[in-house]
């Protein structure tokens, strides 16, 4: 692959804190690698700010391998940038040339309200979870592992659903906020396997009420979030969702139902 | 003070089975009033959490992260080892327990590895009950693969995200136990100190990284599940903010230091390209089961991989190790890959990687999957693209991961792979109980020394981590709690608590104050560069004695000279860093020492002064089979203690696997 190097203009959002008010700013970076990550040329940018006694730029990034979650920029006008079924970490400044001008924002919702410049606050998926996103069975309880024989293309199903990293993207593609994609993938994985299929009723009936309580918007079938995933969580998971949503609801909710 | 292991009486089979009837216990109206605190919520934290959050303690857990998911758990590909012989290979408890000794190059503690390989078994029963999607075979039952430094198939896998699945698990059993109350969760939250009241850890002081205020948490009982320490090295495969410094506090407090030097060097993980890294990145040990490494066997060959002829490649490790081949354990395979660098075979632009290679797999199995489709005729294109499909649906996350980074397509040409710190068997000496030289402190997975001996085995991570959280803490736990039921909850005004919050809040204004002119990151590099020149995948004692001179300068440099931005109330990543980068130069200082005690080689450690003629490790048995138990004493300032190992069972011998 050939190298190059490039200078940058990036135009990205500052702000304090949750309560005051942000802006965008205006950056030069210069000699920039053509083999960097993303994530590398603001690493780059911020030693640049530091050694010039000004305040470096606030990003969220953790495992910079695709897998964490933790990364969530919004590139260009897409989340985590232009890169098909990849994270911001995992993009590499090879999709960028000499002179370009990138605008990096935070996930815009207003369920992941801005910790700070492009750190938002994400705990809203984590009560999600609290709200039926597992399988009630304590420690010790288990039978053994192949008492019960799960269909490859069920298990392999149920795996395609759990690969969602809960990174956000969706939530941030989507022009309402939904967090339907993140939802249903969770729902779809555990209602796929015997094991989650005892509490698949209630379980959906919550973590929808739960989504609602945490002001994420509704669905309405735009499928942004499939395209911006970039773990490949399908559209049928929200299907899916809504085939075991009205189940639920036919048989009067449930009777745990929160 | 003399280490008591306290490694139960009886039969390697008896202890554990012996320990778990007779520990003491709690009952469940004492269990509500007997709070603990979890510091790290990867696959120990977690499953710890869950485990003793379902019993009725009161638990807090604490991560820096913003979710408990997204702990460096999360990142491991390949598998999880258990012993359930569903393969009808020849496998068994025993056997497991004798392959992570022998791979730990009987650096570890017997007692301790056969009951890791004892409760593996019920691991995978746990898992599958959580809903954690495993690969299964089209009978509908539980598929496994090979891993390095074994014989037997018993490597259970989520395709290359296993470490993600299971962290999941134990995430929505953790997040189930928030729901009902049992268990509060601290997310954006750094420990920065352990708070001692009576000579036994009672509580923490951890830092709110978004606000940056100080808070004080009362436990009866304190858990450091916070993760190893690789990052030390800067470039490593470890997450970003992987650190040491929860350990360290701890260590600073009283708990022992085990084996700082026994680091893992992974071999096959995607070469460094520039001076901008900032981290390396992993490719499952699962790619050594079908790809074949190899290098030119002309020094400084520079054809295109896919000119140079097979006659005039050399598959060194097939070579060297014809028993194992590309599946000797992690130690063997990083060191072959260096030995052939440093002899001038290495490939690439940098000359330090070597190839691995899947042309020879995606053609084996294009001809499986030719006769399996009954394609009498097939061509060769034909067979290479079923083959392509097949090495897709085992690695194909990994190849695209391989791809986005290099820009080259691994189906075509060989992947360029070299050896980058990936683990670190040390940790906080820990007894059987995993309680830690202070009482009332414990450390559970990668955060403890106890398992892995020099060397660890690929796959045994996942089952150490969940190991000691869902099936040893809750028992050892008890056993010392059982005598705590009288103490009511201390109020955090105690003059303790006081103290501690004062030294961690006058140590961050220190910091805030220096006002020098380098940059946190600077010095971390810096720190690396030393640590894995002179106490990387080969050591001497030159170069350690020159590494500590250098590390000792270096901090001193550090606490007159960094510039930390930003304000010490509000979200600061910079003053975070700091903080850890503080505690990894003073841990550097004791892995160099605690490298230059060991005069032989074992495992992770070669000390290049002691090897054979072929260039393997020397142990040197009558003189350091103990493990090494630092206690500190003050800056630059460490006591050993000596665990001596006792090998009861198993007869340590040369490691070969030739």
């Amino acid at each position: 692959m050939e190298h190059y190097t490039m200078n940058l203009t990036l135009k990205v959002w500052k702000q304090k804190n949750a309560k005051e008010r942000g802006r965008f700013e205006t950056y030069q970076v210069k000699n920039v690698s053509s083999e960097m990550s993303f994530l590398e040329m603001f690493d780059v940018l911020n030693e640049q700010l530091i050694a010039e006694g000004k305040e470096p730029i606030a990003f969220d990034h953790d495992c910079r391998e695709g897998i964490c979650g933790m990364c969530s920029m919004y590139i260009n006008g897409r989340a985590h940038g232009p890169w098909h079924h990849t994270t911001t970490c995992q993009l590499h400044m090879r999709e960028y040339k000499d002179g370009d001008t990138i605008v990096v924002e935070p996930w815009r919702a207003s369920a992941f309200p801005v910790i700070k410049d492009l750190v938002v606050d994400r705990q809203s998926f984590d009560r999600i979870i609290q709200a039926g996103g597992y399988v009630s069975v304590n420690t010790g309880n288990a039978v053994d592992a192949n008492a019960l024989p799960i269909e490859k293309h069920m298990a392999d199903e149920a795996f395609a659903s759990a690969a969602c990293i809960g990174c956000g993207a969706c939530v941030a593609a989507c022009p309402n906020a939904s967090a339907m994609l993140f939802v249903s993938a969770k729902v779809s994985h555990l209602a796929m396997l015997p094991q989650g299929s005892p509490e698949r009723k209630e379980r959906v009936t919550n973590m929808i009420n739960q989504m609602d309580k945490e002001g994420f918007g509704s669905c309405t079938n735009i499928g942004a979030c499939e395209a911006e995933c970039p773990k490949g969580i399908s559209l049928e998971n929200i299907a899916r969702l809504n085939r075991e949503y009205i189940g639920a609801m036919f048989d009067g909710g449930s009777q745990n139902a929160k | 003070m003399a280490l008591n292991s306290k490694i139960p009486a009886g039969s390697l089979e008896e202890k554990w089975e012996k320990y778990k009837s007779t520990c003491k216990l709690v009952n469940p109206a004492n269990k509500r009033q007997l709070e603990v605190i979890i510091i790290g919520t990867g696959l120990a934290g977690a499953s710890a959490a869950a485990s003793l959050g379902e019993l009725g303690y009161k638990v807090k857990t604490f991560c820096f992260q913003d979710s408990p998911r997204r702990a460096h758990s999360i990142a491991a590909q390949g598998g999880i080892n258990a012993a359930k012989n569903y393969q009808n290979d020849g496998d068994s408890t025993y056997r497991l327990f004798y392959d992570t000794v022998k791979g730990g190059d009987y650096r570890a503690r017997e007692a301790n590895v056969y009951r890791l390989a004892s409760v593996s078994a019920n691991i995978i029963d746990q898992c599958v009950a959580q809903g954690v999607p495993f690969a299964r075979e089209y009978g509908g039952l539980l598929s496994n693969r090979s891993f390095g430094g074994t014989q037997v198939q018993r490597t259970f896998y989520a395709a290359g995200q296993t470490g993600q699945q299971l962290l999941i698990g134990a995430y929505q059993a953790l997040e189930r136990q928030v729901a009902l109350g049992n268990v509060t969760q601290y997310s954006r939250h750094e420990m920065l100190d352990v708070v001692m009241i009576d000579g036994k850890a009672r509580g923490v002081i951890v830092r709110n990284l978004v606000t940056g205020e100080l808070e004080r948490h009362f436990g009866h009982a304190v858990l450091l599940c916070s993760g190893g320490y690789g990052n030390v090295f800067y470039l490593s495969t470890n997450a970003m903010g992987s650190n040491v410094t929860a350990a360290w506090k701890a260590h600073k407090k009283g708990a022992y230091f085990g084996n700082p030097c026994y680091t893992q060097i992974h071999p096959t993980c995607i070469p460094v390209s520039g001076d901008h890294q900032s981290k390396l990145t992993l490719m499952s040990e699962s790619l050594r089961n079908d790809g074949r490494i190899w290098v030119p066997k002309a020094k400084g060959d520079n054809r295109k991989p896919n000119d140079i002829p097979e006659e005039e490649r050399d598959y060194y490790l097939e070579r060297r190790y014809p028993a194992f081949g590309n599946l000797v354990p992690r130690d063997v395979a990083s060191r072959a890959a260096k030995e052939r660098c440093d002899a001038g075979y290495g490939v690439g632009a940098s000359k330090q990687a070597v190839y691995l290679d899947y042309a020879s797999a995606i053609q084996r199995y294009g001809k499986i999957e030719v006769n399996k489709q009954g394609l009498s005729n097939a061509d060769a294109d034909t067979i290479t693209k079923l083959g392509k499909e097949v090495v897709k649906e085992k690695y194909g996350n990994l190849f695209e991961m391989y791809e986005k980074i290099t820009g080259e397509n691994p189906y075509e040409v060989p992947m360029r792979i070299y050896p980058a710190v990936h683990y670190t068997m040390g940790g906080l000496w820990v007894d059987y109980e995993l309680q830690t030289t202070v009482p009332g402190l414990y450390a559970l997975g990668e955060a403890n020394f106890s398992d892995h001996g020099a060397n660890r085995l690929g796959a045994s991570a996942l089952m150490q981590g969940l190991a000691d959280g869902y099936f040893v803490i809750p028992y050892t736990l008890g056993n010392y709690l059982a005598d705590d039921i009288r103490t009511k909850s201390i109020p955090t005004d105690h003059p303790a608590f006081v103290e501690a919050e004062k030294a961690v809040s006058d140590r961050i204004n220190q910091l805030m104050n220096i006002k020098g002119t380098e940059s946190v990151e600077s010095f971390h590099k810096r720190l690396g560069k030393i640590m894995w020149d002179k106490c990387g995948m080969a050591r001497n004692e030159k170069g350690l004695k020159e590494a500590i001179a250098e590390i000792q300068a270096l901090r001193k440099e550090f606490w007159s000279n960094v510039r930390i931005p930003g304000d010490v109330n509000e979200y600061n990543p910079e003053l975070d860093k700091a903080n850890r980068v503080a505690d990894f130069i003073e841990l550097g200082e004791l892995m160099c020492i605690d490298a230059l005690n060991r005069n032989e080689s074992c495992g992770g450690h070669f000390r290049e002064e002691f090897q054979t003629e072929d260039g393997e490790a020397l142990r040197q048995d009558d003189k350091y089979m103990y493990v090494a138990a630092w206690e500190y004493k003050g800056e630059s300032n460490f006591e050993l203690h000596k665990e001596d190992l006792n090998y009861e069972v198993v007869h340590p011998s040369a490691r070969s696997y030739k």
